[in-house]
């Protein structure tokens, strides 16, 4: 069997990743419209929240990705950290806006979910306010990455706030437990039956999860492979000059 | 088809469009930039190559 780390070789990652990104694209396409409009269209109103519930659709799955990307984000640094594998790092780097666009459609739809359940579109709530706060590392870590000009003290640098970012990551998920205060609800998918959505929820939500996740991975490999791409480009330029 | 979503329609329809537009924008930059990029390194490629 082939060891994961043959795939720290950037013509070997872009050769796999080339042969997956159809059918991830095609897959995750599929999940999103099947799981939005199941939910939107074939679910019936909240008992309490009225069909405002059609929101966790996107809200939820979005919010997992947020915490999630930057989780990956930080795997990718590790590697970076420990075995000093370039495409690690460049995936961490590809990773980051993908993670920033899901905390945008996160807050905002919460915002909007907000408006008409809470009377207000935001409010100093620990969960909102650490979301907030991962936002701001996200800008932070993209920041960083263009401002330096060494890909590899880029890289260095990028993972350190990555993993002090993570902090956030994790209190974004748990905040809610930590605090126990606050307008935000707990997690809506639980193994605790009766915490969890109830079924005719769950399981649309679950399919527009899919969806996002695949969405997700497919746009990670595009965008390493451009890094990758971009990458080299700089060193045959570098090269050139000297020449 | 439309379900009947009453007073919260605004709500519903307009986290629908923002989510939608931002996972469109997404998608269709980092198409963009991977055949741009993909595109200049074969240029530069071929320059190096020709040149020696």
């Amino acid at each position: 069997m082939a060891s994961i780390w043959e795939y720290a070789n950037p013509k070997k990652f872009i050769e796999t990743t080339d042969r997956l990104l159809p059918w991830l694209s095609v897959t995750a396409l599929l999940c999103l419209v099947v799981g939005l409009v199941w939910g939107f269209f074939f679910t019936p109103d909240d008992y309490k929240q009225g069909s405002t519930v059609k929101i966790i659709y996107l809200h939820v799955p979005a919010a997992l990705m947020a915490i999630n990307a930057w989780m990956m984000m930080l795997v990718a640094s590790l590697i970076w950290i420990v075995r000093r594998h370039h495409v690690s790092a460049l995936a961490a780097r590809a990773a980051a806006p993908v993670g920033a666009m899901m905390t945008v459609i996160a807050l905002a739809t919460g915002a909007i979910w907000g408006q008409p359940m809470w009377g207000t579109w935001w409010a100093w709530d620990p969960r909102l306010t650490s979301f907030l706060i991962l936002f701001l590392f996200y800008l932070g870590y993209m920041a960083l990455w263009s401002a330096i000009e060494n890909d590899d003290t880029a890289a260095d640098l990028t993972s350190v706030l990555c993993i002090v970012g993570s902090v956030f990551a994790v209190l974004s998920r748990y905040a809610v437990n930590f605090w126990n205060q606050g307008l935000h609800q707990g997690a809506s998918l639980s193994l605790d039956k009766e915490e969890n959505v109830a079924d005719v929820f769950y399981h649309p939500l679950l399919v527009s999860i899919a969806g996002f996740v695949l969405l997700f991975v497919a746009l990670v490999f595009l965008r390493t492979q451009t890094e990758i791409r971009a990458r080299r480009m700089r060193a045959l330029i570098a090269r050139e000059r000297l020449q | 088809m439309m379900p009947d979503l009453g007073k919260y329609a605004q709500a519903v329809l307009s986290s629908y469009a923002v989510s939608i537009a931002l996972l469109v924008v997404l998608v269709a930059m980092s198409v963009w930039r991977a055949r741009k990029t993909r595109r200049e390194l074969t240029d530069i490629e071929q320059r190096v190559r020709r040149d020696g």
